[in-house]
């Protein structure tokens, strides 16, 4: 008895509507945090898991030695590597695949790297028009390193106590 | 039986077991490195310590015999101390380049260090590195993972029967190392890759293509030699990337030879033929399978229609299939032809017709390292069956007394109690001479035929003969056996030699005298099978040498390249060159075959499902292991559809297995093969005893590594110390006969054919021989394996004028 009363009091008071009004009216004022993309970018962590990269040692000389660590660990199966003894009889990739329309970016073939060749880089947007765009090869991969190393070795140096 | 408790558990073990063993009995696994149950007991790694109740201190389980009542513990808190002690020293020196070590994934370091060592370690001096040792081109080293188990070291000593490795230094400094400029050079030196328990011998050419975790292992059965041991092969993508052996201990136990481990870099070779290719013109030009059957199946019937049946002749490769080999049998009988035959290094097809059943070995592959007396007649064992070689040096091991009678003396890395080198005819009168001397020994005399008494009165016995005879006897140089186990084995030479009835007939009558076991040691992985299935000539048809010896318009080859695989190169050239018609089923598209009109893909053993027959009389059935290459084609199902396009009937199988089923029609194979298998004869051939031939004889074997087309395009194997040198090799006194010296080129001739090469002398050979390889570039111009030659020595000028014509003459 007490309860419907109390409900059709609130009914013909519009507390419901004021109540809505009232978050609409917090919101007018209060400081906006849509980003204007691609103008403007949110913050992003060093530990981001973006695009891949294969990094080059200093000298040039690329870092990758076909351990197929990654290849293994891979949860989508979106690595493929061929290897070979290269004429200076080390242990060198002919192939280095890796298809993104696969890859779920866990992160895993990076932490497995016993030689931080491969990375996932702050970069997410990147795109293919044609669905083989995405299949991204041993050339492409060390391309993204070369263009992005500074960045890529940035983030790793800050994040090196907890690696 | 003793009484003892691991763990907990007890077991009862025989006296003078070791704690390892009776710990794999009962199944409690204790880790280790050096102890390898076929190898000697080394004891040098410590990792298998274990904690023995009563012992003050933890004692190394490979080496500590059981006694009763003992009380071992393998996870008690000092046995996994010192397990992790141990693991820690192991790892001090060794790199941590798992990443890019072949062995990561399968390294008995790896798991034993996860399994039993410590979390972490407290070494921070820097590590030791040692040189690689460069041993040849099957076996990369990184000697820097050694751990010095010194496995490699004993298998090559015990079973390989030469010390090709070493250790030489103490403690630090200790490192293995071969011989200085020396590559380990045994046939069997793959296995050291296996023992390895670390990465420091590893697969040459297998090096960096894969993971162990990629590869896909399908068993399948080594098709190189007749002893049938289990292989597993491992894929990657449709491709085999390498072969190891599969334990059998029946037959290949836990080794392979390199033969059989490496041959597979021939089926990835550029020489594979992947389609179907017809000749028009004198050009070849590539088709599809209908065209190519239907013309090839054109050909046949056109030639046989005119020239008859009998034009066809049909030369078989040993290695196929049993069912391969039925199928082309039935298919050229079919046609009313009976020219088919798989004994292409064969001369002497005199005992057609006169055996009981199917010669085989005689004896079980296992049965061989407990024999007593072994005689081995016209056999380059290590040569011919490599690991088989291995099982005779366990019976020399185990006190046997080896005698060999060859034209050749090559050293089979054991110990041989006597030996006679003579040409191949006189091998004939060496046999009759032991079996005279050994009836004497055993008062047998009367008992022998007529014919053969009569044979025997005329022999005169040299002391040599006589002191083998008594060694077969049981009469030894120690020890003195009263009923001996005596084996007796023919090998390829002997198969291949002009007088092999005599030899066999005789081995047969020494068998007969001595109570022997034995047989023939065929070469190839199917030639029991062949026989068996009868693969041969029918009554009215043509053996192999007469196929080629009077020329057939048409021929059809299954799995073979003439020049290379036939008893007589040249013979074999020329008979292809004048026919008309020369249907090929190869894997191989190759100068050997340019002379064939139709050329058809067939899968190589990888590649078909199939069966092998073993020299053993073993019926071994295996699947392909990858899809077939390009447009080949089982070899089955190749000659099913040819039989088909001919118009022939009963050709209607839909898989090998129904062709199987066809072939012991319904009987289990095993007793198929044991009511065939039968080494006896049914009535005694004609012994000519002094044949002497006025000139010089060849002794031509077939080197290992050229044995069949897939091992022949192997380049790892053709780097080996073993492929073939381009020489001529004489005896010393013939070379001074001959008025030569080293490096001398010589003419050689033989059949009209004639090529030149350098010469050599060579102790090893019997006087009165001529080494010459054959299934060789150079030597395709000579004639049969065994027999009469001639040589001439000439200048350089002339041989570089001979060489130059022979040049003109190919182009």
């Amino acid at each position: 008895m007490f309860k419907q009363m109390k409900n059709t009091l609130g009914s013909l008071m519009l507390i419901e509507l004021l109540k809505g009004m009232a978050v609409t009216g917090r919101y007018f004022f209060a400081r906006k945090i849509t980003i204007q993309y691609p103008e403007e970018r949110t913050p992003q962590s060093n530990r981001f898991r973006g695009l891949h990269a294969l990094r080059r040692y200093p000298n040039g000389e690329e870092r990758c030695i076909a351990c197929k660590l990654c290849e293994a660990v891979c949860p989508a199966m979106a690595i493929t590597i061929e290897s070979e003894q290269r004429d200076d009889n080390t242990r060198r990739t002919t192939r280095y695949d890796i298809d993104l329309t696969k890859c779920i970016f866990c992160g895993l073939c990076e932490e497995s790297c016993p030689v931080d060749s491969i990375v996932e880089t702050r970069i997410f947007d990147y795109h293919g028009e044609q669905r083989g765009d995405l299949l991204y090869t041993k050339e492409m991969l060390l391309a993204v390193g070369d263009k992005h190393e500074k960045q890529i070795a940035a983030d790793r140096a800050q994040d090196k106590n907890y690696r | 039986m003793l009484k003892i408790e691991i763990d907990g558990k007890p077991v009862e073990v025989d006296h003078g077991t070791t704690i390892i063993d009776a710990a794999d009995k009962l199944g409690v696994a204790i880790p280790r490195f050096c102890y390898h149950k076929k190898l000697s007991v080394a004891a040098n790694c410590r990792m298998c310590l274990v904690e023995v109740e009563k012992f003050g201190k933890p004692l190394p389980a490979c080496a500590t015999p059981v006694a009763e009542g003992m009380k071992i513990f393998t996870r008690s808190k000092a046995a996994v101390q010192a397990q992790q002690s141990v693991m820690e020293f192991l790892l001090i020196n060794h790199p941590l380049d798992c990443p890019i070590c072949d062995q990561g994934g399968e390294c008995d370091l790896q798991d034993v260090a996860v399994g039993y060592g410590a979390s972490g370690s407290r070494y921070t001096e820097e590590k030791r590195v040692v040189f690689n040792k460069n041993i040849g081109p099957l076996i990369s080293t990184d000697m820097t993972r050694c751990i010095q188990c010194t496995r490699c070291v004993r298998f090559l000593k015990e079973v390989g029967g030469m010390q090709e490795l070493g250790m030489v230094g103490r403690g630090e400094h200790a490192e293995i190392t071969a011989y200085v400029d020396q590559s380990v050079n045994s046939e069997l030196s793959g296995n050291i890759i296996d023992l390895c328990p670390v990465g420091a011998l590893t697969n040459k050419p297998f090096r960096y293509s894969a993971r162990s975790w990629e590869l896909v292992r399908r068993p399948s059965i080594a098709p190189h030699d007749s002893m049938g041991s289990h292989i597993e092969v491992h894929v990657k993508d449709d491709k085999v990337m390498r072969v190891l052996p599969r334990e059998k201990e029946s037959i290949n136990e836990c080794w392979l030879s390199d033969r059989d481990r490496y041959s597979y870099e021939g089926l990835n070779s550029p020489d594979r033929l992947k389609v179907p290719m017809i000749k028009h013109h004198g050009e070849w030009q590539e088709t599809d399978w209908k065209t190519a059957l239907e013309y090839a199946a054109g050909q046949i019937k056109d030639i046989t229609t005119e020239h008859g049946s009998d034009a066809l002749g049909a030369l078989v490769s040993p290695n196929s299939t049993m069912e391969e080999g039925y199928l082309i049998k039935e298919l050229v009988h079919g046609l009313g032809c009976g020219n088919v035959d798989y004994r292409l290094r064969q001369t002497d097809f005199r005992l057609d017709g006169k055996r009981v059943g199917t010669p085989w070995m005689g004896c079980n592959i296992d049965e061989i390292e407990k024999l007593d007396r072994i005689l081995l007649i016209g056999s380059n064992i290590r040569n011919e069956h490599p690991l088989l070689a291995q099982r005779f040096r366990k019976a020399v091991d185990n006190g046997a007394e080896l005698s060999i009678i060859s034209p050749l003396d090559n050293n089979p890395l054991m110990d041989i109690a006597h030996k006679i080198i003579v040409t191949p005819n006189d091998i004939v009168n060496v046999l009759a001479q032991i079996l005279k001397a050994m009836s004497k020994l055993q008062k047998l005399s009367l008992c022998l035929p007529p014919q053969l008494s009569e044979l025997l009165e005329q022999i005169h016995v040299r002391p040599n003969t006589e002191a083998m005879a008594e060694s077969l006897v049981g009469l030894g140089e120690t020890v003195n056996l009263i009923a001996p186990k005596v084996g007796i084995f023919l090998g390829n030479m002997a198969l291949s030699a002009p007088r092999f009835t005599e030899m066999y007939s005789l081995a047969e009558a020494i068998g007969g005298v001595s109570g022997a076991k034995g047989g023939i040691l065929p070469a190839a992985a199917n030639s029991t099978g062949m026989h068996l299935l009868g693969v041969m000539p029918a009554s009215t048809g043509m053996h192999a040498r007469a196929m080629l010896e009077v020329p057939r318009k048409a021929y059809l080859l299954l799995n073979i390249e003439p020049e290379l695989d036939c008893q007589h190169a040249a013979l074999a050239r020329s008979a292809m060159e004048k026919a008309d018609c020369v249907v090929a089923l190869t894997a191989y598209k190759s100068k050997a075959l340019d002379h064939a009109t139709v050329l058809l893909p067939i899968a190589p053993f990888t590649e078909t499902s199939g069966t092998f027959m073993s020299m053993e009389g073993r019926i071994q059935s295996f699947k392909a292991v990858v899809k077939p290459l390009g447009e080949c084609r089982p070899a089955w199902k190749v000659l099913r559809v040819l039989a088909n396009t001919l118009g022939l009937q009963g050709f209607d199988f839909e898989s090998s297995e129904e062709v199987k089923l066809k072939i012991f029609d319904g009987e289990k194979p095993s007793d198929f093969a044991r009511s065939r298998l039968n080494n006896n004869m049914k009535e005694l051939v004609e012994i000519e005893t002094k044949i002497k031939s006025p000139g010089l004889q060849r002794v031509g074997e077939v080197p290992q590594y050229e044995a069949d087309p897939i091992v022949r395009r192997s380049e790892p194997l053709r780097k080996t110390k073993y492929n073939i040198k381009r020489l001529v090799r004489l005896h010393p006194d013939e070379m001074r006969a001959y008025d030569l010296v080293e490096g001398d080129m010589v003419l050689v001739t033989q059949d009209k054919g004639s090529t030149v090469l350098p010469v050599r002398p060579d102790a090893h050979v019997a006087p009165g021989c001529v080494r010459v390889a054959a299934a060789h570039e150079d030597t395709l111009g000579l004639g049969d394996l065994m027999g009469d030659i001639s040589i001439e020595k000439i200048t350089q000028e002339q041989a570089d004028v001979f060489k130059s014509k022979q040049m003109e003459a190919q182009n």
